[in-house]
């Protein structure tokens, strides 16, 4: 668990804000003998020309119990946004994200939650990549650069989750901000594009409009995110735990 | 033996090409193959100068593209919406015109050129969201 989502131990109060102050002073005279170095990286939003940094980690909480059996309007969001249309072919057609039904038959139990590319630490999916199209991103969104993937479709087979689909026809209509094309594999980019701008994911905004909620998306590296403080208050999960992928996406109350 | 084979080759398609520039200056040989006509476009001046354009243009395509998607850089001077924002133009109906398609921006000299674009399979051809003008 700790290890899971590299939370900073929680120190005494007034040390750290003295620790905060010294650095803070060191770090204004650097500033002001020489731009550009800081000693102390401070939060906020990165700039269009500047590149991902591991300084964030993003990620997304799933309250199952918030999650409702039925609704499927994050999936139906998500198809908006990147302009997923169906053939009428189910078992080809692309999907990003799908809502599962399960039930513990010992207690009749039943879940409806979603399930999507997990942006695992440790993907599968990039380890067996010929080609390096499938890769992490450093601030931990797993993408497939469809410039250089060859369509072999070995991610699609390592990947534990079923996350990814593969475009079978040529397609027309895409949206400008998501790129698809026949011949590549592609799966939930976590709305890299939103992201990018300091925004939700559509899925995540579609659950919030709902009324649901059940869907919070935030920085697993900021310890003053919602989400990361949600992660700490109450037991999450990951799927397949045992694989130790250490994903990016989390089930609670599961 | 190799490298011999490959340099004479190369001396003889000079000669060859050389012989060809000649015919075609008396001769005209080139002269029936029509200059594509580009339609105009849109804002006051390219991101680069003209000439650096259609020589580069792919070179900073292709810059901008590994920027983009693996470090979630997004600057929009040499960004492909960029150039379809500028460079679309609209029917009479006001509906916008693929820039792959015949006769249109990308296409007219793509096919002067005999260069296949394999931009579009993927990338939406039509500006399909306003893209803010920055340096």
């Amino acid at each position: 668990m700790t290890r899971l989502m590299n939370c900073p131990d929680p120190s005494p109060a007034a040390p750290a804000r003295r620790t905060f102050f010294t650095q803070a002073g060191v770090g204004v005279a650097l500033l002001a003998l020489a731009p550009g170095v800081r000693l102390v990286d401070l939060a906020r939003a990165r700039a269009e020309d500047e590149p991902v940094t591991s300084a964030n980690r993003w990620g997304l909480l799933i309250d199952t119990d918030k999650c409702q059996s039925g609704c499927d309007e994050c999936v139906s969001a998500c198809n908006e946004e990147h302009g997923i249309v169906g053939h009428g072919r189910p078992e080809t057609d692309a999907q990003w994200i799908r809502k599962v039904d399960l039930k513990d038959d010992q207690t009749g139990h039943e879940l409806s939650i979603p399930v999507l590319c997990q942006h695992c630490e440790e993907p599968p999916c990039v380890d067996v990549c010929p080609t390096g199209a499938s890769f992490r991103r450093d601030d931990g969104i797993v993408l497939v650069d469809k410039h250089i993937c060859i369509g072999c479709r070995y991610c699609m087979m390592a990947c534990p989750f079923q996350a990814r689909s593969f475009i079978h026809e040529e397609l027309t209509g895409q949206r400008t901000h998501a790129p698809r094309g026949k011949g590549t594999v592609e799966s939930c980019t976590l709305c890299v594009h939103r992201v990018d701008k300091g925004e939700q994911p559509a899925c995540v905004e579609a659950c919030h409009r709902e009324g649901h909620d059940a869907l919070v998306f935030g920085d697993l590296n900021d310890a003053e995110d919602q989400l990361t403080k949600l992660t700490r208050a109450s037991a999450t999960r990951e799927l397949r735990p045992e694989l130790k992928l250490n994903t990016s996406v989390r089930y609670t109350r599961f | 033996m190799l490298h011999g084979l490959t340099r004479t080759v190369g001396m003889i398609r000079s000669f060859v090409v050389l012989f060809i520039f000649a015919l075609s200056g008396s001769a005209g040989l080139f002269a029936d193959v029509a200059k594509p006509q580009i339609p105009a476009s849109r804002g006051d001046q390219c991101v680069e100068p003209v000439e650096i354009m259609r020589r580069n243009h792919f070179e900073f395509i292709v810059h901008q593209r590994d920027l983009t998607v693996h470090q979630g850089i997004r600057t929009k001077r040499h960004s492909l919406a960029g150039c379809i924002d500028c460079h679309s133009t609209k029917t009479a109906a006001g509906q916008y015109l693929p820039v792959n398609a015949e006769g249109e921006f990308c296409q007219t000299c793509h096919t002067y050129a005999a260069v296949k674009i394999d931009c579009f399979s993927c990338h939406a051809a039509v500006p399909t969201e306003k893209i803010s003008q920055s340096p």
